[in-house]
């Protein structure tokens, strides 16, 4: 045994690393979906509202309280 | 790369939606159906006619549960998904199995965990509806909070691993997140809103349930996409 175990340094040169110029447009825009989406779930026609009326919130009500967002 | 990457989160959170959608239906449903009959007594009690349905109970814990687990899965699966690819040679974690379960795990803690310990998930008729303002902005804003304390102690980590060695530096990182947690909830707002009359055992019922959910879904998150990223030979190929 030449080398302990312990002090092995992992390489991250191993794995490709996604330039931030690649990787921004792709976590610009598919991040704000993704947010808008749980907002649909978690907030819409809750304290705030695009969408008028209440049928959202009715809809996702269950989820909504079981995934832990405030609801009514 | 990066599309794969978003779109793998996403379809393995939807598959974790599903998870979590037969989890629920079996476990937590239930205890929303009394705590839904107890807000009917309350008002009843009081003397006020049952809100009006728009949505028949059976759809709220069939369909609608589905969509609001499997869409919420999904979204969370596609963030998961990027900050994969962000990760993904930036961290000293090389075997992409073990990256997406750290961050599966680091991710239910801030994002899921932290939060609901100084709000916990609510069954209906826990909270009035004058405040859901109010309950709305702290909890998004206590989430936002523990993800920034995250992301400052993963970063000081790196620092300090560096510094007082691998063992005392994550110590001393871990300590300094539980530190920050503790103090900045300490100024958030309280917000206790439970009837007197709601059953204690129904309330923690609901939020172990709730807890469940949340990390049945960070867990299928973070195993599946670990699974299928480690098979992937396109995204994990040695450089050298």
């Amino acid at each position: 045994m030449t080398q302990p175990i312990v002090g092995t340094i992992p390489r991250p040169i191993s794995i490709p690393v996604i330039p931030l110029r690649e990787l921004l447009p792709w976590a610009l825009f598919g991040g704000l979906l993704m947010l808008l989406l749980i907002y649909f779930v978690g907030a819409e026609q809750g304290a705030t509202s695009i969408i008028h009326g209440r049928i959202v919130h009715e809809f996702v009500h269950d989820g909504r309280h079981l995934l832990g967002f405030p609801c009514h | 790369m990066t599309r794969t990457l978003l779109l793998r989160g996403m379809l393995v959170g939807l598959v974790a939606g599903l998870v979590v959608f037969a989890f629920a239906r079996w476990t937590a449903e239930p205890q929303v159906d009394r705590a839904v009959a107890f807000e009917a007594s309350m008002d009843q009690a009081k003397g006020e006619s049952p809100e009006p349905a728009m949505v028949s109970r059976k759809i709220q814990r069939g369909i609608g549960l589905l969509t609001g687990a499997v869409v919420y899965s999904s979204a969370l699966g596609g963030i998961f998904g990027l900050v994969f690819a962000f990760s993904q040679g930036r961290f000293a974690v090389s075997s992409p199995r073990a990256l997406a379960l750290w961050i599966a795990g680091l991710g239910f803690i801030s994002v899921a965990l932290i939060p609901s310990l100084k709000y916990p998930a609510n069954p209906p008729s826990v909270g009035s509806p004058e405040t859901i303002g109010m309950r709305t902005a702290t909890y998004f804003l206590a989430i936002a909070l523990s993800l920034a304390t995250m992301t400052l102690s993963l970063q000081l980590a790196r620092r300090l691993t560096r510094r007082f060695g691998v063992w005392n530096g994550s110590l001393l990182a871990v300590f300094l997140f539980v530190f920050l947690t503790v103090t900045l909830s300490s100024f958030l707002p309280v917000i206790d809103e439970v009837p007197q009359a709601f059953p204690a055992s129904l309330l923690w019922k609901f939020r172990i349930a709730s807890w469940e959910m949340q990390f049945l879904l960070w867990g299928t998150l973070g195993v599946l996409f670990g699974w299928l990223t480690e098979r992937d030979g396109n995204t994990h190929t040695l450089v050298r």
